[in-house]
């Protein structure tokens, strides 16, 4: 036993050590997870004449909220997913679009395909940061309620929009009343 | 005046390296400034008291796009914002706890490069005391059991004998 001490020794950092290799330092978990969404107000991407649009006018429906960005190549990676989402009738689509130029994110939709039933501008990423956005794409599931209920940090795989995703929209769906959000903890800043 | 820099003696090629230098950094100054530098320089503009508060809280909080780098650090594009909010805040009177409580509410802990302490981290803080701890005590019971350990006779009876014999070389073995 004691002279394989040193081997078990070995055996358990090893251990440790490969799994702190194969963890994605990026994904952090977001404390924004059945936390009520932020509030804003923000105007709809090529449609300046429309009313801005909030979250109290997105109530009572699922929606998922997608940050993208013409600038941004996970997007690219990510989009024919969610052009093939929102063929489906899953769930509707929202894009915010993120630090970007209005003609620049139009002949990306044009040239892609726009799966989002309407993008909304956040030109200056200030409501991106109420959202605890550090790298897009990121992807928000937004309840009945308003309450986040899923985050995805990066480009959503057709694995992920089959096993997480969609289970939890058909979940809320089902069920919204059973919604108890934790409420924030904290006042908030804007 | 170079002197107070290089004073020991100093090779003609590093002397003449410095002069050179020396004159770069001369004629940079009166040099047209550049639109870019315009924009990197314009905090330094604004009120003192805001941008030293913002140091202060910068350094403290990290980057999320470059994880291993301060927000004083790092020019990426969303640590600009994130300095534009910290800048807005103060402003509105916020206090710097408030200022951090809002960023962390929106990026979790892992934006504040010293971790709180509370449940979840409390392996982090005492780690270090635990295994510090847990060899201390390995080290006592080893040393105690060494010392607990009774000194066995070195030969029994019957094997100083033979030894003695051996020595004495009577040789009864060999035969």
């Amino acid at each position: 036993m004691k002279r394989f001490l040193p081997l078990i020794v070995f055996a358990v950092m090893a251990v440790f050590l490969a799994i702190g290799l194969f963890l994605d330092p990026r994904k952090l978990d977001s404390v924004l997870i059945d936390k009520p969404a932020p509030a804003f107000a923000l105007p709809v991407l090529n449609q300046p004449r429309l009313p801005p649009v909030t979250l109290e006018s997105m109530r009572g429906q699922v929606w998922l909220l997608n940050v993208w960005a013409s600038w941004c190549v996970s997007c690219r990676a990510e989009h024919p997913l969610l052009v093939d989402l929102a063929g489906t009738g899953e769930v509707p689509i929202y894009g915010l679009n993120y630090k970007d130029e209005d003609a620049a994110a139009l002949t990306w939709l044009r040239q892609w395909g726009n799966p989002y039933t309407m993008s909304i501008v956040d030109r200056d990423g200030r409501v991106g940061i109420n959202f605890g956005v550090y790298g897009v794409p990121e992807s928000f599931l937004i309840d009945q309620q308003g309450v986040i209920r899923y985050k995805q940090v990066g480009p959503f795989t057709r694995e992920d929009i089959q096993t997480k995703l969609l289970p939890m929209v058909r979940q809320l769906r089902q069920n919204p009343s059973q919604q108890n959000p934790s409420q924030p903890d904290k006042k908030e800043g804007a | 005046m170079r002197k107070l820099f290089f004073s020991s003696a100093q090779s003609p090629a590093l002397s003449s390296m410095l002069r050179v230098v020396m004159l770069a950094v001369a004629l940079s100054a009166l040099w047209p400034t550049h639109p870019a530098a315009a924009r990197e320089a314009a905090p330094v503009a604004e009120d003192p008291v805001v941008e030293a508060r913002l140091k202060t809280l910068a350094s403290n909080l990290r980057c999320l796009v470059c994880q291993n780098q301060t927000l004083a650090d790092s020019e990426a594009s969303l640590a600009e914002d994130f300095r534009r909010e910290i800048r807005t805040l103060i402003k509105e009177g916020k206090s710097d706890d408030e200022i951090v409580a809002f960023l962390v509410d929106r990026y979790g802990d892992f934006v504040r490069y010293r971790p709180p302490f509370k449940a979840t981290t409390a392996l982090l803080w005492f780690g270090p005391l635990l295994l510090l701890v847990g060899g201390l005590t390995v080290l006592v019971i080893t040393l105690r059991r060494r010392r607990a350990t009774p000194v066995e006779p070195a030969l029994s009876g019957d094997e100083h004998a033979r030894a003695m014999a051996l020595l004495q070389g009577s040789g009864k073995d060999e035969a």
